[in-house]
């Protein structure tokens, strides 16, 4: 369209305000609302993503419980234990287990002091790769190591919480604290992201804990990493996982709730297939809104052909072409479009913006975003919609007969 | 009559398919318009004259006979030739005016420049000579409803000029207006016609028909009468 084309263009649009403005609003609200809906859905993905970024979400989880079913003469309801031999099973049997840890709970919470200072904390024996399976973030010194299991060292690791109740400000690196009457020396200091409940921890050798808090060699979890094992080996390591502590502990391997295997990669992928899914529903529901959109700027557009019969004949009686009334009414469609579908756009990431901003934190939505290449994506589809929008109307207005619309006159 | 005829029609007949029965509007006319011409087609309402008009304007297609428009075989025109013709050949002058309302006086009489690609200023400046021509250069930039009626139908003849036409078609130009303006209107037609310009007027005024040169009155669809 020429300049000239364009001015003429905005006069005929200028003419009408109402009816330009009331189609102009279906288009922007169309965008509007798509641009809301994707930053809705990328808001509550990222809410997830954050979920899961204090735990490995490549790792397999193995808890015990008692049996459910009878298996090789003996009756359900028996306890199943595991221990340290299990873990040193598991490393030996499943190839493609990256990091390994057991975990033991101390019944607890336990009453810490050093000094005067006292509070009550929860204490967990585990081994040393289990830094690796919270992701844990070491701010200072180190965590449990090797030459900690083998000595059975009375070391602990302690969370933030747990240094500024005992400590305050003070360097908690090779103090000591009294966990329930036993002399820990503080070797590291971590952080973590999981929360408020996650930094209110001890953590000390499992080795540790076994002999000092009478476990024997028991442990109450293990969990591994699978590293870059992709869906299909990591289920098949959960499987092989299950039937190696079967058949140790006389267990049927189909007992789910003896041995309970959890595969925390089905649970992500899970979760990000729903999301997959959401996001195109998302992309569904707002080009069906957008396509109302269209469908009104078409069909008011037909209306405003209806109305302009006269005009039209006229301008064709004085010699338009076909041709030059399909662009008149083309460039309308698009124009309305595209500068309403530009307000929408700027709207809604405006708006996003705004909630971004003055969203209260929560763990459900985080980060509402749309990227740019939505945008542009959405803005083509604008022109595109628009174009559309002007078709019908456009054919309509080129097949007026100049006779007709003067004979109405 | 001149030797090279603008209109040239030999056995035009146009049928309207209304219900049932195709209506037979014209019936085998012949007509011949020299060049600079100055004529009335009469009759009465029915008798198929702005039928007529409109095939001669390009504006409707006869179904049978032929129609030569300044020497060229007027058949199966495209929509766009029919365009083109319209802009350059044929300025139309009609009995409710068809100015459009949203524009001024200026932009009226420009637009089918506007159609010829003529840049803005250029084509602006074109029309207020022609606004000049018909007196009416004070009113340039008042809407046609700021206008009295034979203000606009003086837009309207200069709209109608601007592509300088060889051929003006006016249907019931005096129609809406008084007999004292319907006077001065014919006056200006005929003193554009005296600048060479071919006129053809369907009117129903006896008084506007004797104040052309030559008088055609339709019947039933056929030319009744032909002459002064």
């Amino acid at each position: 369209m020429s300049f000239d084309g364009f001015r003429e263009t905005l006069e005929v649009l200028g003419r009408n305000k109402l009816r330009t403005s009331l189609t102009a609003l279906s288009v922007a609200w169309g965008i509007f609302m798509l641009v809301l809906l994707l930053a809705a859905g990328n808001g509550l993905r990222h809410g997830v993503e954050y979920d899961f970024r204090d735990e490995a979400t490549n790792s397999i989880w193995v808890r015990a419980a008692k049996t459910s079913v009878p298996f090789r003469g003996q009756g359900p309801g028996r306890p199943v234990n595991l221990d340290t031999t299990d873990i040193e099973a598991l490393v030996r049997e499943v190839p493609g287990v990256e990091y390994i840890t057991g975990r033991y709970y101390v019944r607890g919470p336990l009453p810490v002091t050093r000094g005067d200072a006292a509070a009550n904390f929860e204490v967990r024996g585990c081994h040393p790769d289990y830094q690796y399976l919270e992701r844990t973030i070491i701010l200072s010194g180190r965590f449990i190591d090797e030459l900690d299991m083998l000595g059975r060292r009375k070391v602990a690791v302690i969370g933030p919480s747990v240094t500024k109740a005992l400590f305050g400000n003070e360097d908690p690196l090779g103090k000591d604290i009294n966990i329930h009457g036993v002399n820990y020396t503080v070797v590291g200091e971590y952080d973590d992201q999981g929360g408020e409940g996650e930094l209110r921890r001890i953590y000390i050798p499992i080795s540790t804990a076994q002999l000092v808090y009478n476990g024997q060699n028991r442990v109450h979890n293990i969990m591994f990493t699978t590293g870059a094992a992709g869906l299909a080996e990591s289920t098949a390591m959960a499987k092989h996982s299950r039937e190696i502590l079967a058949q140790r502990h006389s267990v049927s391997p189909d007992d789910r709730r003896a041995l309970v295997v959890t595969n925390n990669q089905i649970q992500f992928q899970k979760i990000m297939d729903i999301f997959d899914w959401i996001r195109s529903f998302v992309w569904m529901v707002g080009l069906g809104t957008l396509f109302a959109g269209i469908v009104g700027v078409s069909n008011i557009m037909i209306i405003s052909v209806q109305e302009r019969t006269l005009e039209i004949g006229i301008r064709k009686a004085i010699g338009a072409s076909p041709a030059s009334i399909i662009r008149m009414i083309l460039g309308e469609a698009v124009l309305i479009t595209a500068i309403s579908g530009y307000t929408g756009l700027t709207a809604g990431v405006g708006c996003v913006e705004l909630f971004r901003r003055y969203l209260p934190a929560n763990e459900y939505i985080r980060n509402p975003t749309v990227d740019v290449r939505v945008g542009l994506i959405a803005i083509a589809l604008l022109v595109v919609a628009g174009a559309l929008a002007g078709i019908l109307p456009a054919r309509k207005a080129a097949r007026v007969r100049p006779v007709v619309a003067m004979r109405a006159a | 009559m001149r030797a090279e005829p603008i209109i040239a029609l030999r056995g035009v007949n146009k049928y309207y398919r209304s219900g049932d029965a195709p209506l037979h509007v014209l019936r085998d006319v012949d007509l011949t318009v020299g060049g600079g011409e100055l004529v009335s087609i009469m009759g009465s309402s029915g008798s198929g004259k702005s039928t007529l008009l409109n095939i001669l304007g390009l504006l409707d297609d006869h179904d049978r006979g032929t129609y030569h428009l300044a020497g060229t075989l007027i058949e199966n025109l495209s929509e766009r030739r029919a365009a083109q013709y319209r802009n350059r050949f044929i300025g139309f002058v009609f009995q409710s005016f068809n100015l459009l309302a949203f524009k001024s006086a200026l932009e009226n009489i420009a637009l089918p420049l506007y159609y010829q690609g003529v840049p803005r200023k250029e084509r602006n400046q074109i029309a207020l000579e022609y606004l000049r021509r018909v007196d009416l250069e004070d009113r340039a930039h008042h809407l046609p409803s700021e206008l009295s009626g034979g203000q606009k139908q003086r837009v309207a003849i200069a709209r109608a000029l601007i592509a300088k036409p060889k051929l003006l078609l006016a249907d019931e130009p005096t129609g809406a207006l008084d007999s004292e303006t319907s006077y001065q209107l014919m006056d200006l037609l005929r003193a554009i016609n005296a600048q060479g310009i071919t006129m053809v007027i369907v009117t129903h005024e006896p008084d506007i028909a004797a104040r052309t040169d030559r008088v055609i009155v339709l019947k039933d669809g056929r030319v009744h009468r032909d002459g002064s």
